[in-house]
C-alpha cells in the first residue's frame, strides 16, 4: 500500500487519477482506517488530504460558509459564529463517535462514507449545503443529497473528491436543528436520526426543509413533512401531520441496532422534537 | 505452627485509610506491562482460524498451501493435541474448546492456529487454509435448546442428577436442587401468589485487555507462558494436563490485568500458544482481536427464569420456588448450579425450592463473570419480591426487611448463616438520603437485593526483608481490583512499618507453591490472611534476632510499634530494636529475615448488599437514564476503602450495562451480529451517574481482621432494581434483560392496548 501526503487539491486529484487498484482519500480517517484494521478495505494507495492548506480552511459568514474537506468537527463546534448560524448542521457534526473522534473527523469524511446512520449528513441536506467536488474533469457544485446513493457508495467518479462543503446564505429569522436516537449518549450510531431547518415569516413558518436519517439506504428529505410545517406555527395539529409524514417516508430494516417497527416510530417522534427546537432557535413563539 | 484465623476485635492505624495505590504511575506512565506488552527476540506471531458456523462437521483441514507460504513456521489443527486428559472429561472440554475436535461447535470456534514471522504472514497464512465443512443444524436460545427435537449437541451428555440416570442423550447437562421444607403447603398458606418468567440475555465481562499471551515451549518439555490472567496457577496445571508436561517445568508468569471480571480464570489460547511454539520451537505471541473475544471467550449464560412466591396478608413469606434454565454455551458447566443456590439467599424462608437447568447451546463455551449467575437469578426473585410487595399493598423496602435473613438462619442452599449484613443494607437503604429525594414524571424508583458466596482457597504468600529494613511481599494471587494496596496496608499494620516501606509483587508460578486463581472474590481475604499469618511468622524471626543480639531469652521479646522491645525490668538497660536496625544487622544475625504462610483459606464470609436506583424513561422512545444511584454493601472490614467503593460501583456500573444495553445477538445463522464494543454497548462515562457507596462492616467471624470479598456482590442487584425502577417509572412489569429502548417501548405500547 502507497500513502501519500499532497500539498495541492491538483497533485491529489492526479495520484487518485493515475492509480489502478482500490484507492482511498483519508481525511480524518476515522471510518478509513477502522475499516482496513477490520479487514474491509484492503487499499493500493490512500490520499491524505489533511496536508492540503486550503482543504483547511473554515470560512463563516451569514452570506456562506465555506467548509474544508479537511477541517475537524470539533472545529465547527468551536466557531460560535457558526453555532449561531447553524446550530443544528454544529450539533450534528458534535455527535459524530466522541471528542476524540471530533478532533480528527471530518464532515466531508462523514459524507464520504455513505453510511445511512451518518450524523452531520441530515442536517447538511437540510440546510441545503453544496458539495465542490474536484477531479480530474476540473470542479464541479453538487448538492449534498446527490452525493451517496446508497450504503458505501457514492456518485463520486474516479479520481474525484470533495474539496468542501458550502452552506447557503442564512435568512434571518432561521434555525436548525438534528436529533438522533442512540442507546448511549455516545460512541454510537443513529438509530434513527432527524434534522430540521426553517425560516419564519411574521412568526410562521415559512420555509422548511425535514431530513431524516438511519431509516432508508442514504439519507431522506420529507417534503411532506416540511408542507406540514409550512404557514403553521408547530400547533399540536401540525406536529402531528409531520410525525405522521415522517413516519411513512421511513423504510428502514431491521437489524441488530433497531427494528422497522421501532424505528418508524422514533423518526416521527424526533422529527417532531428538531421542529420544536429549530422553531425555537429560529425566534418562533407557540 | 497454625496461626489463628478467628476475629479479634484489634485497633488498626493503618487498615481502613486511603493510601495512595501502589501501581497507579506504572498505569499513566504505560509502564506496567499487560499481557501484550513483552516479546521475546526471534518470537513468532499466532492467529486462529475460527468457525464461521454455528454448528458443522469438519470434514478436512487442507493446510498444505499455508504450509508452503514463506515465513510460516507452525501449523495446528485438532489433530495436534493428543489426549493427555486421562478421560477427565472436563479436562477434554476445555482442550476441544480451545481448539476444535472434528466438530465445530459455535460461531467463532477455533479450528487452526498459525505461526508465522509477523502478523501479514500470519493473515495470508490463515486465508490458505482451506477447511470442508458439513453444517448442521443448530440452538442458540436456553428454552430452544430444551426442547423437543432440538439439535443435541452432545451425544455424550445425560442429564447429570436425575434419577433414574437416563439413558438417551440431552442438552440438559445436569439438573441441581436446593430447598428445605414443604412448598405446596406453603403456597396452600398464603394468601396472595406471584409468578413470573423472566429472560436474560447472554453478555459479556468486556474486560478492555484482550486475552494476550507470549508461549516458549521447547521440545524438552520445558517452558515459559507470559500471559494476563486471573490465576497463573491454574492456567500452569490445566495448561500442563492437557500438554503432558509437568507442571514443574512450566513456569507461568502473570501480566498486569486490563480487566477480568472472572473471564481471566479461564484457558482460551494459551495451550494453543505454547503448541504452536513446540512444534516451531520459537517463542509465540497471540493476541486476541476484539471480535475473537466476543465470539471465542467465556461470555455469562443468557437463561429463561420462573419464580414463585407466595406470602401471609402480613408480609411473611410462606413459600418459594424458581426454575431457572442457563445456557453453559457448547460445553457442560456448574452456572444453572450456582443460580439455583443464590437465588432465594437473602431471605429466611420456612418452604423454598430452587432447580436450576444448565443446558448446552452452540455458543461459546462459558465462563465466569462476576458472581456468576447470581445477577439473573436475583432479577427473576427480586422483580417478584416487589410485585409481591405491591400487591400486599407493602412498602418494598419494608417487605424485604420482614423476611431478611438474619444470624441462625438456614439459607435455601443449605448453610446456617452467622453473623451477615442483609438486614442492615435494608435499613440503611431504609434510612438514606436517596430514599428522600422527589420522583419527576416518567421517574420511577427501585430497590433490589444481592448475596454472593465469596470463596478463600489455597493461598502461599511470601515476605521477605531487605537489609534496610524495606519489606517485599510476594503472593501468588494476581491483583484484579486492588489486592496489592491492601496487602501492603496489611503487611506495614502487622509489622508497624509504614505503608511505603512495604512493595508487594506477584510472584510466579516457580516462586511460590499453588495460589488459587483470584476469583470468588478472595484476592485480598485469603491473601490478606496468609499476609498477616507471614508477616506474623516474620514477627517470630525478629523476635529472635533481638533475643539473640541482647543475648535474652526470646520469650522476654515482645513486638510493639515496630521495634523488639525487652519486657522486664532485669532487660530496661536494654533499648528497643528497631525493624531497620534488626535488618542491618541481619547479616550477621543468621541470614536474610522471611515470614513464610501456607493455609487453605476456609470461612469467606458471605456477603450481602442492597442497592437503590432512580431512572428517567422517555415513554416515546423507551430511553431510560439512571438519574441517582446508591450501593450499600457489607464489606466486613474495608482494609482500603477507596478500593472498596471502586468494586461497589464498578459492579453497578457493569450491571446497569446489562440491564439496559448489553446482549449478544445471535442472528437465525447461530451466528454472533455484534461482536465489537460499537454494537455490544457497555456503557460509556456519559451513561452513568454518580455511583454513590455506603459501606457496611459486619466482621466476618473467620478472619483476622473481619474481611469479607468484596469484589462480586455488587453486581448482583442491579439488574433486579433497574428493573423495578423502571418498571415503576412506565407502569409496566418489565421481565426481559436487557431493557433496551425498543423493549421498554414495546412493553409500553403493549400495555397501552
Amino acid at each position: 500500500m502507497r500513502f501519500e501526503s499532497p500539498t495541492t487539491t491538483k497533485a491529489a486529484v492526479s495520484l487518485l487519477a493515475a492509480e489502478k487498484g482500490v484507492s482511498h482519500v483519508l481525511a480524518g480517517g476515522t471510518d478509513l482506517l477502522v475499516r482496513m484494521k477490520m479487514g474491509a478495505i484492503e487499499p493500493d494507495l490512500v490520499v491524505d488530504v489533511k496536508r492540503i492548506d486550503t482543504m483547511a480552511a473554515l470560512t463563516v459568514a451569514a452570506s456562506g460558509v465555506h467548509i474544508g474537506g479537511a477541517v475537524p468537527a470539533a472545529e465547527l463546534g468551536e466557531s460560535e459564529k457558526l453555532r449561531t448560524l447553524w446550530p443544528g448542521v454544529v450539533e450534528a457534526a458534535n455527535l459524530i463517535g466522541s471528542d476524540q473522534i471530533q478532533g480528527r473527523c471530518t464532515v466531508v469524511g462523514n459524507l464520504c462514507n455513505a453510511s445511512p446512520a451518518a450524523d452531520s449528513v441530515p442536517a447538511l441536506i437540510a440546510a441545503g449545503a453544496k458539495a465542490l467536488v474536484i477531479g480530474p474533469n476540473g470542479k464541479r457544485r453538487v448538492s449534498v443529497d446527490k452525493i451517496v446513493l446508497g450504503p458505501g457508495r457514492t456518485s463520486l467518479g474516479h479520481g474525484e473528491f470533495i474539496e468542501a462543503i458550502v452552506l447557503p446564505a442564512r435568512a434571518p429569522k432561521s434555525g436548525d436543528a438534528y436529533l438522533r436516537f442512540t442507546p448511549r449518549t455516545e460512541m454510537d450510531i443513529a438509530v434513527v436520526s432527524a434534522a430540521v431547518n426553517l425560516t419564519l415569516a411574521r412568526g410562521v413558518v415559512k420555509t422548511a426543509k425535514v431530513v431524516l436519517g438511519a431509516v432508508a439506504p442514504t439519507a431522506i428529505s420529507v417534503p411532506a413533512a416540511a408542507r406540514a410545517l409550512i404557514g403553521t406555527k408547530l400547533d399540536d395539529a401540525a406536529l402531528e401531520k409531520m410525525a405522521k409524514a415522517c413516519r411513512a417516508a421511513c423504510n428502514p430494516i431491521d437489524d441488530k441496532r433497531g427494528t422497522v417497527e421501532y424505528r418508524t416510530k422514533v423518526a416521527g417522534v424526533l422529527g417532531r422534537r428538531a421542529a420544536l427546537l429549530a422553531f425555537e432557535r429560529a425566534g418562533g413563539r407557540k | 505452627m497454625p496461626y489463628e484465623t478467628a476475629y479479634t476485635n484489634q485497633g488498626f492505624n493503618l487498615v481502613g485509610s486511603r493510601v495512595n495505590r501502589p501501581d497507579g504511575i506504572d498505569k499513566v506512565t504505560g509502564r506496567a506491562k499487560y499481557g501484550a506488552d513483552v516479546n521475546a527476540a526471534g518470537q513468532l506471531v499466532a492467529k486462529v482460524l475460527r468457525s464461521p458456523h454455528a454448528h458443522a462437521l469438519i470434514k478436512k483441514i487442507d493446510t498444505s498451501k499455508a504450509a508452503k507460504l514463506p515465513g510460516v513456521k507452525a501449523i495446528v489443527t485438532g489433530d495436534d493435541f493428543p489426549d493427555h486428559t486421562g478421560g477427565n472429561r472436563s479436562m477434554m472440554d476445555i482442550l476441544e474448546n480451545c481448539m476444535a475436535r472434528g466438530r465445530a461447535l459455535y460461531d467463532g470456534h477455533a479450528v487452526a492456529a498459525v505461526a508465522a514471522i509477523d502478523g501479514e504472514t500470519a493473515d495470508k497464512a490463515l486465508k490458505l487454509i482451506k477447511v470442508t465443512y458439513k453444517k448442521l443444524p443448530h440452538v442458540t436460545d436456553v428454552d430452544a435448546a430444551m426442547a423437543e427435537g432440538a439439535p443435541i449437541i452432545h451425544d455424550w451428555v445425560r442429564t447429570a442428577g436425575v434419577q433414574p440416570a437416563p439413558t438417551t442423550a440431552s442438552n440438559v447437562a445436569q439438573r441441581s436442587e436446593f430447598g428445605h421444607g414443604d412448598v405446596e403447603a406453603g403456597f396452600a398458606q398464603a394468601d396472595i401468589v406471584v409468578e413470573k418468567t423472566f429472560k436474560t440475555e447472554q453478555t459479556h465481562q468486556g474486560y478492555i485487555e484482550p486475552h494476550a499471551c507470549l508461549a516458549q515451549l521447547g521440545p524438552d518439555g520445558s517452558g515459559e507462558l507470559w500471559v494476563t490472567t486471573q490465576g497463573h496457577f491454574t492456567f500452569r496445571n490445566v495448561c500442563s494436563t492437557l500438554l503432558g508436561l509437568d507442571v514443574a517445568k512450566l513456569k507461568v508468569t502473570s501480566s498486569e490485568i486490563g480487566g477480568g471480571f472472572g473471564g481471566k480464570t479461564h484457558v482460551w489460547t494459551e495451550p494453543v500458544a505454547l503448541q504452536l511454539s513446540r512444534k516451531a520451537n520459537r517463542p509465540v505471541k497471540l493476541v486476541m482481536t476484539r471480535d475473537e473475544v466476543f465470539r471465542a471467550s467465556g461470555p455469562t449464560s443468557s437463561t429463561s427464569i420462573d419464580v414463585k412466591i407466595g406470602a401471609k396478608k402480613n408480609g411473611r413469606i410462606t413459600a418459594a420456588t424458581a426454575e431457572l434454565r442457563y445456557q453453559s454455551g457448547a460445553f457442560p458447566g456448574m452456572w444453572a448450579m450456582f443460580g439455583a443456590m443464590t437465588s432465594f439467599a437473602c431471605y429466611d424462608l420456612k418452604n423454598v425450592k430452587s432447580v436450576g437447568y444448565d443446558v448446552l447451546v452452540n455458543r461459546p463455551k462459558v465462563a465466569a463473570y462476576r458472581a456468576p449467575s447470581a445477577p439473573m437469578a436475583a432479577f427473576g426473585v427480586e422483580s417478584v419480591m416487589d410485585m409481591l410487595a405491591a400487591e400486599l399493598g407493602m412498602d418494598a423496602v419494608e417487605f424485604r426487611i420482614k423476611n431478611a435473613a438474619k444470624k441462625g438462619t438456614k439459607a435455601s442452599y443449605g448453610p446456617i448463616y452467622g453473623p451477615i449484613g442483609i438486614g442492615p443494607t435494608l435499613q440503611a437503604v431504609k434510612d438514606h438520603p436517596h430514599m428522600k429525594r422527589r420522583l419527576g414524571k416518567n421517574q420511577g424508583r427501585g430497590m433490589a437485593c444481592g448475596f454472593w458466596f465469596n470463596f478463600g482457597g489455597q493461598t502461599c504468600t511470601d515476605l521477605n526483608i531487605g537489609v534496610d529494613g524495606s519489606v517485599n511481599l510476594t503472593v501468588g494471587t494476581v491483583d484484579v481490583g486492588g489486592s496489592r494496596a491492601s496487602l501492603a496496608l496489611i503487611a506495614a499494620e502487622e509489622l508497624g512499618i509504614d505503608y511505603d516501606q512495604v512493595r508487594v509483587t506477584i510472584g510466579d508460578t516457580n516462586s511460590l507453591g499453588h495460589n488459587d486463581t483470584t476469583e470468588g472474590s478472595r484476592g485480598t481475604f485469603s491473601s490478606g490472611m496468609a499476609t498477616i499469618f507471614a508477616a506474623r511468622n516474620a514477627i517470630e524471626v525478629l523476635k529472635q534476632r533481638a533475643a539473640a543480639t541482647w543475648d535474652i531469652p526470646v520469650d522476654q521479646v515482645v513486638w510493639e510499634a515496630g521495634e523488639a522491645r525487652a519486657k522486664g525490668k532485669q532487660n530496661s538497660n536494654l533499648p528497643p530494636l528497631t525493624l531497620k536496625e534488626i535488618a542491618a544487622k541481619s547479616p550477621r544475625t543468621g541470614g536474610p529475615i522471611a515470614g513464610h504462610n501456607e493455609v487453605v483459606a476456609d470461612g469467606a464470609g458471605v456477603s450481602f448488599a442492597s442497592h437503590l436506583v432512580d431512572v428517567e424513561v422517555d415513554p416515546e422512545t423507551g430511553s431510560t437514564r439512571v438519574l441517582r444511584y446508591t450501593v450499600i454493601q457489607d464489606a466486613g472490614k474495608a482494609i482500603h476503602p477507596d478500593y472498596v467503593e471502586g468494586q461497589f460501583q464498578g459492579g453497578a456500573a457493569q450491571g446497569i450495562g446489562w440491564a439496559l444495553n448489553e446482549e449478544y445477538i445471535y442472528g437465525d445463522d447461530g451466528c454472533l451480529q455484534n461482536p465489537g464494543f460499537l454494537d455490544y454497548r457497555i456503557p460509556v462515562c456519559s451513561d452513568l451517574p454518580f455511583i454513590d457507596t455506603q459501606i457496611l462492616e459486619i466482621p466476618n467471624p473467620n478472619h483476622p481482621y473481619g474481611v469479607r470479598g468484596v469484589g462480586e456482590t455488587s453486581i448482583v442487584p442491579p439488574l433486579a432494581a433497574i428493573g423495578n425502577a423502571v418498571s415503576n417509572a412506565v407502569g409496566v412489569r418489565m421481565n426481559h434483560v436487557p431493557m433496551s429502548p425498543p423493549r421498554i417501548l414495546k412493553a409500553i405500547e403493549d400495555a397501552a392496548g
